[in-house]
């Protein structure tokens, strides 16, 4: 899954990155049920593998007209970035590896009833203003998506 | 494997997903990499939950609202690449540069 990460960043052509991008997600669902959190996992398939993604390939398919390859798919920043990039990772492995978690050893699934009484009970109201955002992201999605001339062929 | 080799998936995951924001210079490839950080944090949370018990399955519920509004982020994002592109006719942020006077 890793590796599929590593490749999306590192492809050269934007589709390559975009498969990979599927495969990195399709593994996280894996794990996701190896954790104990079916329904994660699947909405994880629904929402990333099947949502998201043919999202992000319909846009690549409508932007990349044949201008797929580029000379380099890096910009001059890239020591800064790998920099960057190193000191998080070692901080953020650092702070894992030297933490006693004092937790189970063994995953403890999550069955399904209970996530749904959480949700709407606990996490009623995140859950309302979840719906909220979605209806905001719809209608400025399609606000943004309209083509101009379409604007004044409407008025 | 226990919570660490999960927690630290996670971090690689998360670190690839800044190195290829801050690397990578097409604006779609951008928002994958938003994508990634996104799906490690997620890694993160679903694993404490599940060596968490007595949390009240709140990593389980936050992975959930953190894909819906993945989802919602990732429309308008995409619709705003999709109008640049539109006119500026290319996919590379350095040439985004209008404003740089």
């Amino acid at each position: 899954m890793v590796g599929g990460g590593l490749a999306v960043v590192t492809l050269r052509n934007i589709i390559h990155s975009a498969i990979a991008m599927m495969i990195c997600f399709g593994s996280l669902a894996g794990m996701y049920a190896l954790l104990g959190a079916p329904i994660v996992a699947a909405a994880q398939v629904l929402i990333y593998l099947g949502a998201i993604s043919v999202l992000i390939l319909f846009a690549i398919m409508l932007t990349q007209a044949g201008d797929a390859n580029l000379p380099t798919p890096f910009h001059r920043q890239v020591p800064i970035a790998i920099v960057v990039t190193l000191a998080i990772i070692g901080l953020v492995g650092w702070a894992v590896v030297q933490t006693d978690w004092g937790l189970a050893a063994e995953a403890v699934s999550a069955n399904v009833d209970a996530i749904a009484i959480a949700l709407f009970t606990d996490f009623a109201l995140p859950f309302e203003i979840i719906s909220l955002l979605l209806l905001v992201a719809i209608i400025g999605a399609i606000y943004l998506a309209r083509r101009p001339e379409e604007d004044e062929r409407a008025n | 494997m226990g919570i660490d080799g999960y927690l630290i998936v996670s971090t690689l995951l998360f670190g690839i997903g800044v190195f290829g924001f801050m690397a990578r210079r097409n604006a779609i490839l951008m928002l994958i990499s938003i994508e990634l950080m996104f799906n490690a944090v997620n890694l993160s949370l679903v694993a404490f939950n599940a060596y968490l018990p007595p949390a009240n399955n709140a990593g389980a519920v936050f992975a959930l609202m953190i894909m819906a509004v993945a989802a919602a982020e990732v429309t308008v994002g995409l619709a705003l690449v999709i109008a640049i592109i539109r006119t500026r006719q290319t996919s590379e942020v350095d040439q985004y540069s209008d404003l740089k006077e």
